[in-house]
Formats: structure tokens, sequence, C-alpha cells
């Protein structure tokens, strides 16, 4: 008898918790994905949301850039996700993917800019480096350094063989594997925009991209570089146990961290705030996140997420996404997106 | 032919007695022996070791969580911020603030009142404006609270930061140290038990994060696993065991049973990704789905583990059983599963406990995810503890590292209870025949 019970009260249980997937059908909160970068920006707003609102508190996943896209343009509807955030802007394989799947109108909106900084432990100088010296120490092939327009498997060893007036001490990077998007966007700033000092690869770029790119892109394997995982306290922590090393990070991580390590210079350059916000320090990028136009006033509190997302009191220049680590956009770019957002303006790309 | 009992006198071919070479080799037998044992010993201090290594560096990081710092304001309830209509919505950041500037009247430039701002947490206007819908008679009044201190205060008390370097390098400045001395002589900082941690959800702000939904999450999780796996594990092994005949077919499940027991977690995310989430449409981040997937994950478990208690009850049992005249469904369900019940539910615990700890295959079906609401049912979006660990590791915030290591003692807290259960059940209630 009573087993019998047991089993028709699992069998209860079941059909309830049935029955409440249908009624989950009507969702009552935003769905969030993407970036990892913006996700800690995403998390502030979003709880300040759900608490200052009657709104439920979004939901956010950590996908990475290009796996929250390809969660967004899967679809239009409540198991589809309803704004994807980006730590850099949408491609147009991945705008293309999007209107073939009817997501027909995307708004896309700028939030701030984030600064990747190369950082070291503050036991020792802070290094001071160019994009070139970024690009000579950690691309897999460079310049022949006896001159001509030929690529050798990288030869150096030490920072001082880079560029003489680096101190003598192994290239020894921390930084994110290629699933990152840091890694994406420290490849593009730094690593490029030093690749570009040499001016036959820079006119390759007309001829042969994709062999630019390489150039570019592709980081030394030979353990110069040593990939430390997406955890970036892990190494803030490393860099402590070892002052000749330097990592790769968000500066958010550097923000919280400063009696630990410190910025290196680039390009003359030390990775502040301030330094950042006005884009003298040239390794920075902007912040996106997608909204579906499509599910605004179905899902309830889209419209106002994107307020309060948008709102000085967040976004601004002492808004608390700055207190986070954010950098803020200039006043005229904010309110430029700002009406954006009001008015729901969707991207366009031919 | 060199056995000594084939010589009758107990001599060996080279005229020697056996018990002579035994005694010569006697010493050395010994030593070896003991040197075997020594491995065995050394091999568990080594592992010991490890454990109390592992333990001392959580618990030392993690035991300052279980506090957390309060600061002490008069907050005056301002009668012109706190008008009675709109109670719900009133300015309560501006409530605080204003009790911070009465505090400290000496702070006057803009830049000074913001670092003031930020003594307390955030999560003090929240505090007060419950206090105010508790019991609306308290406005006009001015009362003494205690509010949440921010993370960097709360740090500083803990003495996680080094006041030794300079100022420009500290996330704490001068001005502010010498404000929380002031609250300090005033005593009005003092530090106490971290409720919060166990009755909120996440957070962004380090001082205002809970596990508590992380718990409900694991919770309703676990138990979608056990309602599922147990059952059908405890058919399939039954079946398997008492009433399949061996052949090629059953060979060939008991197989894949024994390598689905091996296959890595992750596979089985991507599983529940293809059929659940994809297939049958349920929702993302849901405990349904988690409980699916961890049940697909223990299943293995179980069934090893009930067949092996199925086969260590003597064949004696279910003869006797069937010779007074019992079906064989009657001689299984009267006679061999309860003799075989603690073996299973050691092996179903342990498999749960190893469900409890997995994080991986709840990736890919989207519960690694920041949820602030404590889930309330199998359909709500939800994460769990080793998920919650996970997250909190990756926050850049200093505060998280001590919460990261609470969040651990408390999952190896469940995991021992549960593992320490295992071992009881089988103590009390094991046979040996």
């Amino acid at each position: 008898m009573f087993r019998k019970s047991v089993l028709i009260g699992t069998a209860l249980i079941f059909l309830v918790s049935a029955g409440s997937v249908y009624a989950a059908s009507a969702r009552d909160y935003i769905s969030i994905v993407g970036s990892s970068t913006v996700y800690p920006f995403a998390t502030v707003v979003a709880e300040q949301f759900g608490k200052t609102t009657s709104y439920k508190t979004p939901k956010i996943e950590s996908t990475g850039s290009g796996g929250g896209l390809k969660l967004f343009c899967a679809g239009v509807g409540v198991e589809h996700p309803d704004i994807t955030n980006a730590s850099r802007a949408i491609k147009k394989s991945e705008y293309d993917k999007c209107q073939k799947n009817g997501v027909k109108e995307i708004v896309e909106v700028k939030i701030g800019y984030d600064g990747i900084v190369v950082a070291n432990s503050k036991k020792t100088a802070p290094m001071k480096l160019t994009r070139k010296d970024l690009f000579l120490a950690l691309a897999k092939d460079v310049p022949n350094p006896k001159g001509g327009e030929t690529l050798v498997p990288n030869p150096y060893k030490t920072w001082k063989d880079v560029n003489p007036s680096l101190p003598n001490v192994k290239i020894e990077v921390l930084g994110p594997p290629p699933t990152s998007g840091t890694r994406d966007a420290f490849v593009e700033l730094a690593m490029e925009g030093g690749a570009k000092k040499f001016d036959w690869i820079k006119a390759m770029k007309k001829k042969d991209k994709k062999a630019y790119k390489a150039i570019c892109h592709t980081v030394r394997e030979d353990g110069a570089y040593v990939e430390a995982g997406e955890n970036d306290n892990l190494i803030v922590q490393k860099l402590d146990a070892n002052p000749n090393a330097l990592g790769i990070f968000g500066f958010s991580f550097l923000d919280q961290n400063t009696d630990i390590i410190q910025g290196s210079f680039v390009d003359g350059v030390q990775p502040t705030f301030d330094a950042i916000a006005d884009g003298q320090y040239p390794v920075s990028r902007p912040l996106f996140f997608y909204v579906k136009k499509a599910h605004v006033g179905v899902i309830p509190g889209i419209q106002e997420y994107l307020n309060e997302f948008t709102s000085d009191k967040a976004w601004g220049p002492d808004g608390y996404l700055s207190e986070k680590g954010m950098i803020p956009m200039p006043d005229e770019e904010r309110a430029q997106f700002q009406s954006d957002v009001k008015a729901l303006k969707p991207i366009t790309m031919k | 032919m060199n056995n000594p009992s084939s010589q009758p006198n107990g001599l060996n071919p080279q005229g020697r007695r056996a018990i002579e070479i035994v005694n010569a080799g006697l010493a050395r037998r010994y030593r070896k022996e003991r040197r075997f044992r020594l491995y065995g010993i050394s091999a568990i201090l080594a592992s010991l070791l490890f454990l109390s290594f592992l333990f001392g560096s959580i618990i030392s990081k993690g035991y300052s969580a279980f506090q957390q710092t309060f600061i002490q304001l008069d907050i005056f309830f301002d009668p012109a911020i706190l008008s009675q209509e709109s109670l719900s919505t009133a300015n309560y950041p501006g409530i605080v603030k204003q009790s911070l500037r009465q505090m400290f009247p000496e702070v006057k430039s803009r830049q000074d009142k913001r670092m003031l701002y930020r003594l307390v947490s955030s999560g003090a206007s929240f505090q007060i404006r419950q206090m105010v819908l508790d019991s609306p008679e308290m406005i006009g009044q001015t009362l003494q609270v205690w509010v949440i201190a921010d993370d960097d205060i709360d740090m500083l008390e803990k003495g996680h930061f080094d006041l030794e370097a300079p100022e420009g390098e500290r996330r704490i400045k001068d001005i502010q140290l010498a404000w929380v001395d002031r609250l300090k002589k005033e005593s009005r900082i003092e530090k106490r038990f971290n409720r919060i941690l166990f009755t909120a959800g996440d957070s962004r702000e380090p001082e205002l994060a809970g596990i508590l939904g992380a718990v409900a999450g694991s919770f309703y999780t676990l138990l979608v696993t056990l309602l599922l796996s147990f059952p059908i594990g405890i058919a399939s092994a039954v079946y398997l065991e008492e009433f399949a005949t061996q052949n090629r077919w059953t060979d060939l499940i008991e197989v894949n049973i024994n390598n689905l027991a091996a296959v890595p977690s992750i596979v089985f995310g991507l599983l529940g990704l293809a059929v659940f989430l994809n297939f049958f449409g349920l929702p993302r981040s849901a405990p349904l789905v988690g409980g699916l997937v961890l049940t697909l994950m223990t299943l293995p478990t179980i069934i090893i583990a009930s067949r092996a208690s199925l086969q260590s009850v003597p064949p004696s049992i279910r003869e006797a059983a069937l010779g007074i005249g019992a079906s064989k469904m009657q001689m299984v369900t009267h006679h061999v599963l309860p003799l075989a019940l603690p073996g299973i539910l050691t092996g179903t615990i342990i498999g749960m406990a190893r469900a409890l700890g997995e994080s991986a295959p709840l990736l890919m079906i989207g519960m690694v995810a920041f949820i602030v609401d404590v889930p309330g049912g199998f359909t709500d979006p939800s994460t769990v503890l080793p998920v919650q660990i996970f997250l909190w590791a990756d926050s850049p915030e200093r505060a998280f590292v001590e919460r990261t290591s609470a969040a651990t003692i408390v999952l190896l807290a469940f995991l021992i209870i549960m593992n320490a259960s295992a071992v009881y059940l089988r103590k009390k209630f094991e046979r040996r025949w």
C-alpha cells in the first residue's frame, strides 16, 4: 500500500512539473546571454533593475560573444534569448544568420569601453612597451630581424632581444585562450596595431587579407605565451607569485587589484580610467549589447531594462558601472545611443 | 620436486632442514613486510596531507566570510522624503546619504562625499526600505540602525588590504581610513554573523551575495535526479540481475552500462542540450532539465552498485523463498530487495553526492548564469552550488575570494554529510553471510 502511494506521489510530482513547463512557455523574465567581459556590468544593471522595479531580475548567462550571438540569432520566440552581450560588434555573417532565422530587427546598444591591460607584479618596475614590442614578442612568425620582407619563426627569448630598452628578462606572458573575447580584442588591437608598424605587412592588408590576418593574429606557441584560462583572478595570483611574468586581462581586474599589480605603459600611456576614457590608451575596445526588437513588449520589462542601462546613474561618468571598471562613452555618443534606444532603431547591414 | 614434504626426514637435497632455510630468510621476510606496511601508511599519510592542505587552505581563506562588517548609522526617517503614497519607491539611498552627511559634517567636496557614501553598501537603502515598509510608524523618528558596510570596508576590517602601500595604489584612501577609525572609536563598526550569505540569492555586490539561490537550485535538481534515477536504477538492476537470461544482449547492455559510468560528464550536457532543449523544447536553465541530465549521469553508478548489492544476497535465500512457494516477484520484493537495500542506498547516495558536485554538464544547458531570484520550482531559472562557486571565483571583487571559499565549505559539508550517511547506512544495515 505504502509503495503504491509513493509511486502515485512520484507520478503526480512529475505531472505537476510537466504542467509548469507549459506554464513557463510565457516567460516573465528577461533572458540575456553573451560575452563574459560584459557579464560583470550587465549583471550589476540586472540586479539594480530587479531590485528597483516590480519586474523579475533578468537571467544572464556568460556564453562568450560568439556563443551568445549564435543563441540570439537562432530565432524569435520565448525559448530564445532577448538580449545578447558582446565585446565586439556583430559580424556580417552573424547578422545574415539572424535575418535568415527571422530575427529581422536588431537594436545595437554600445555601452562603453573596456581597456585591455598588460600588467605585471608591483614588485618590479612597470614595463614600457609599444604595440610593436608586443607584436614582436608574442607573434608566431615575425619579420626577419636581419632585415628583408620575410618571416621567421619568433626568435626572441627575452624582452631585451625585442627592444634593447626593455629589461633582460624572459618573455613570459599569461593570457586568455583563443575562445575568449579578450584574446580576440588583444590580437586585433595590440598585435595587429604593432604589425602595422612594418610597412610591408601593412601593404599586405590590401593584397592578401588572409595572410595579413594570419601574421597579425597568430600567437606564438613555444611556451612564451601561456594560456592561463578564462579565470582572470588566477592570472593576478600568478603574477604576484612570479614578478617576471606579464598578464593580459580586462581593466576591471587591474582596477580591483591595484595594490598587487600595475599596468604596463603601451605606446607611452599607462592604462588608467581617464586615459582609456579619452582614447589615449591604444588597447581599448567598445562593448555592446543587442536587443531583439520583436521581443520588446512581449517579454515584460525589456524597455525598462534598456532605460535602466542607458540612464546616467548606470552608464554615466559617475554611474555605478564606472565603479565596476567600465569606461563610459563621451557625452555626445551617450546621448546618441540613448535616443537610438528610446526609438529602438534597428541596425542595417548590407 | 622441491616440496619439503616429499622428503620424509624433513631434509632437502642439500641436506639442510627446511626450518633452517625458513629461519635464515625470516628476518628478510619480516623486513619486507614492514616495508610493505610502511608504503601503505605513507600512501595514506600523503593523501591525508593533501586533504588537510586542501581543507586548511579553503577554511583559512573562507572562515572570515561567515562574518560581515556592519556600520551603525543614525537614520532620520525624514517625512519629507517618505511621503505615505509611494513608500516603496521613495528615495531611500537619499536617506542613507543624508545620515552619513550629518555624521560627517566636515565632508564638503563632491568627490569626498562620493567616497563617504561608499562606506556603506548599496544594500543599506533596501534594508531601510524594508524597515519602513514593515513598520511605517517609525517615519519622523531618528533611529540607530546597523547597516551593511561596503565590501571594501569589510575587506579592510578583515585585514585583507596592505595599508603600507602608497595611498594612490590602495582601494581604501587615507581619508576613508580616518572615517573608519572614527567610527571604530565610537564603536559604530562591528563584525556580525553573515546571515546574508545563507538567506540571499546571488548578487554582484559581494556583501549582498548569498548561496540560498544556488542551494535551492541544487535541491530541486537533485530531487528530480533522485526521483528519476532511483526507481529506474533499481528496476534495471533487478531485471538484469534476477530476471534476464544471460545472453549476448544482456552482455551488450552490461558493457554499455559500465562504459557510460566512465563517460566524461560534459558529454551528458551535450546530450541534454540536443535532446531535452532542442528536441523536447524544455526551458533553458531549469532544474528540471539539470535533473534529467544528472539522472543520465548517475544512473550507471546506481545500477552498478545495485547489481553488486543484489549479487551479494546468497542464492540460498532465493531458493528458500521459491521452495516455500513464493513467486519470483515475491521472492524479489519480499526477500532479496530488502536485504540488498542498504547497499543500493549507499550507491544511490554516492551517486547523488557526485551529482551535487557536478557543474560541467550544466554548462551546456544554461545553468551557468547570473540568477538573483531564489528559484521556487522545477522550471524557474536557477543555478547550483558548484556553478555558484565557479562564478564567484571568476568575479573581480576581492571580497568574492573569501565567499568562494565559504561556498566551497558549505558544499563540502553537504558532501561529507551525504557520504557519512552512506557509511552509516552500510555499517548499520549491511548483513554479511
